[in-house]
């Protein structure tokens, strides 16, 4: 699964904008900063190209690239 | 197993984190394209300082784990001509806003190009004074808003690219944060060539530059950058009124030559035998 | 092996810098100053080191502090509106506490003023010229073998004290030429890196109780970030908690004052029973030794302070020769800067005169004898 740390994130939803396979959605609940941190909704689609890691301002993304 | 965690996140000083950037803020991608831009070039990340001035995007070398200066508005091509001359053995990169870089920094940007120093500068410009609170800056559109141009700014801005390709630097490039492989890619080129290296990271300010111009999310301001960037290839075809508006990315300069530190070096070799003399504050005798 | 020259005061200091270990220099051309960048040209690449002509003043300080992060030896030289520009950069030297050299050869001012003639007109730039809460130390030369000494003194404050030191020259000494005397070897203040204690968590900015904290270069591993914002102890900026900013600034001031009586330096002449004192510094002195000299001829009880190092001022020593002196004349190159100082300081005790001296000439003996004597007369009525 790829992990969004909740204590990072901003919200800023570049990582929902630029993954070409709509792998993220934005969740329903906040962080402690009230942030609605975005999810992998759509995990199956994820073709590991990271650009969602190196476009997330805020170093919060982590793409699983282990073979499960 | 590794750790699950953002891959440049390792590079930062984690007890400094979240840094202070706005959400959405382009400096934190733009950070992220140099660390993938050092893992991809021959560069050590253990031989790298960095050096910067004062603004929003001169704020990232205090994040990374390597030793940084933080210098004063604009002045940071003038302490890093004096660190890397001072010791050349090492990576020197320099991290610059528009307004740090070209605005109160012009001369030194044009004079260290001149020069061909052996830096690598990233330059986040985001059109905007960021840190000040919105006020216009070198590179403002024609017609666009700031806290200081409620009218919208009038001044024809300066290409920064094509400038500092005038002023003779050996290797220049612009991005923008909707293209962070490109950015990399370029910063990687950046860090190999030995000799002034300028790469202009047009990035989005969501705070300022976007709450002014209709471009509030961080969304929208990328989704802007990437709709109106032209390769510089296709510009070459294009007319001047066809690129009103328009934002040239690619390559602008590659053409390496004889740098400063080398000059210098020979300087000594030719007229002296015997290297340069480093570290001279921790010797013990004269 | 001892060597004697007849040089130019700029040279002597150019001279005085390489054997200070001085490896790197930024400057600007600017009169009477240049000489002195011109040597560093010549001499520099002959020792190893790395000379760079910058764009402007604000450049050349910049280098400077960069070159001395790099652990090398550094300097610059100015004068008069090249000083002026290099106020922002020598505040964040103070801040970042970087050891620096900078050379000022003052000339007439205010702005462009008299290129070619003396003065001593920024000696309060020198002290306050910066913004904010700050000490500095400055050495003032009045003959060409000092130039040379001083100039080697400041490297060795500078290491010390991890500061920017000023050694402000005028035009006289930097452009005359007089015998020097170059020892065959000088006493250095070498850099101490930290030292680190296995698993120890590097906090480059916890000093110790003399106030300075050891120095790494940049490339020594110690990921040492620098910064002119308010830091703390690690290094990291601290902007809005007063305490952090108290402690920083409190220290660094606390550096200079705590260490005054070791920074100080001054030579008393004819003193002892002295109740007429001549305080100068810098090129009027060359002239007021000879007044002294005759004055006590005439049986007036005058005696000379030569202060070497107007900042940090000599308070303490001031204050012992008030005990019996009444009167202080003090002849400055300006309209009156340090002698508020010696207002300050004797002023309770003892009446201050200044002679105060524009347009570029040095006092003659003649000037201050004749000062001397009106006061030994103002005396006796
Ligand atoms: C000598 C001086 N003048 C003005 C300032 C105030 N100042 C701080 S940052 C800044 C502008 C920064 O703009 P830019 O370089 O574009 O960086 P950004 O914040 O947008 O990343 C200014 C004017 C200063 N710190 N120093
Ligand atoms: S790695 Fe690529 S495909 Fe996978 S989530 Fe990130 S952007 Fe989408
Ligand atoms: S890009 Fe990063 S900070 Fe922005 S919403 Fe996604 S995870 Fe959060
Ligand atoms: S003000 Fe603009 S440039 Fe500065 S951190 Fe916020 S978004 Fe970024």
């Amino acid at each position: 699964m790829n992990i969004i740390d909740s204590m990072l994130c901003k919200g800023c939803d570049i990582c929902i904008s630029v993954c070409p396979k709509d792998v993220y959605a934005k969740s329903k609940e906040v962080n402690s900063k009230d942030v609605y941190v975005p999810y992998p909704a759509n995990q199956e689609a994820c073709v590991k190209c990271g650009l969602c890691e190196i476009s997330c301002p805020d170093q919060a993304l982590y793409v699983d690239r282990e073979v499960e | 197993m590794a750790v699950k965690e953002n891959p440049y996140k390792k590079y930062l000083r984690e007890d400094r984190l979240p840094h202070i950037f706005c959400p959405g803020c382009g400096n934190g991608i733009v950070m992220n394209a140099f660390f993938k831009g050092l893992e991809g070039s021959d560069v050590d990340f253990d031989n790298v300082s960095m050096v910067s001035g004062i603004g929003c995007s001169s704020r990232i070398p205090g994040y990374v784990k390597c030793d940084s200066l933080h210098t004063t508005h604009g002045r940071a091509l003038s302490f890093a001509t004096g660190l890397k001359v001072g010791n050349p053995n090492q990576d020197v990169v320099v991290f610059t806003g528009d307004g740090d870089a070209a605005s109160i920094g012009g001369n030194h940007l044009i004079h260290a190009a001149r020069r061909n120093i052996d830096l690598t500068v990233i330059c986040i410009n985001n059109n905007i004074y960021g840190m000040t609170g919105g006020q216009i800056s070198p590179t403002s559109p024609k017609g666009s808003f700031g806290t200081t141009a409620p009218y919208g700014s009038r001044d024809v801005p300066f290409d920064l690219a094509s400038l500092v390709t005038a002023a003779g630097a050996s290797y220049v490039a612009r991005w923008t944060t909707a293209h962070p492989m490109q950015l990399a890619k370029a910063i990687t080129k950046g860090l190999e060539n030995k000799g002034f290296s300028f790469i202009e990271a047009v990035s989005q300010c969501p705070t300022y530059y976007g709450r002014k111009n209709k471009l509030k999310t961080p969304v929208l301001g990328m989704d802007y950058l990437k709709a109106n960037s032209v390769t510089k290839r296709r510009s070459e075809k294009m007319s001047e009124e066809e690129l009103i508006g328009k934002i040239i990315v690619g390559e602008f300069a590659n053409r390496p030559h004889k740098e400063l530190c080398d000059n210098e070096e020979d300087l000594v070799n030719e007229n002296y035998d015997g290297g340069l003399a480093i570290k001279s504050a921790f010797w013990e005798e004269f | 092996m001892v060597e004697e020259r007849f040089v130019l005061g700029n040279e002597a200091c150019a001279l005085g810098a390489i054997a200070a270990g001085c490896r790197f220099f930024a400057g600007y051309p600017i009169t009477p100053s240049t000489e002195i960048a011109e040597n560093m040209s010549v001499l520099l690449p002959k020792n190893g080191g790395s000379f760079v002509q910058m764009e402007d003043e604000i450049a050349s300080a910049g280098a400077i502090i960069g070159a001395s992060w790099s652990g090398v030896k550094s300097m610059t030289a100015t004068s008069g509106p090249g000083i002026s520009l290099m106020q922002e950069n020598i505040g964040y030297g103070v801040i970042t506490e970087t050891p620096i050299v900078i050379i000022n050869v003052q000339r007439g001012s205010p702005s462009t003023g008299q290129p070619t003639m003396s003065s001593q007109s920024d000696m309060m730039q020198a002290r306050w010229g910066s913004h904010g809460d700050y000490e500095t130390i400055a050495l003032s030369p009045s003959s060409v073998q000092e130039f040379f000494d001083f100039t080697i003194k400041a490297f060795n404050l500078a290491e010390e004290y991890r500061v920017p030191v000023l050694v402000m020259s005028d035009e006289v000494v930097g452009h005359m030429r007089e015998k020097l005397i170059i020892p065959d070897s000088v006493d250095i203040v070498k850099r101490v890196r930290p030292e680190l204690e296995e698993g120890e968590q590097y906090l480059p900015y916890d000093a110790p109780e003399n106030g300075v904290t050891p120095m790494p270069a940049f490339g020594d591993g110690f990921n040492v970030h620098v910064t002119g914002l308010t830091h703390d102890k690690r290094g990291y900026p601290d902007t809005n908690d007063a305490e952090t900013h108290t402690d920083l600034v409190e220290r660094l001031c606390d550096k200079i004052l705590k260490n005054k009586d070791k920074i100080c330096s001054y030579k008393e002449e004819f003193c002892d029973d002295a109740e007429i004192v001549v305080v100068s510094y810098g090129s009027p002195y060359r002239s007021v030794l000879t007044a002294v000299k005759e004055a006590r001829e005439e049986g007036i009880k005058v005696g000379s302070l030569k202060i070497d190092t107007p900042w940090p001022f000599p308070d303490e020593e001031i204050s012992k020769l008030a005990e019996n002196a009444t009167d202080f004349i003090m002849p400055e190159m300006n309209l009156g800067q340090m002698v508020h100082e010696l207002e300050r300081v004797a002023g309770k005790d003892a009446n201050v005169h200044l002679i105060g001296k524009i347009g570029g000439v040095l006092h003659t003996p003649e000037e201050i004898l004749e000062k001397i004597k009106e006061v030994a007369s103002k005396k006796e009525d």
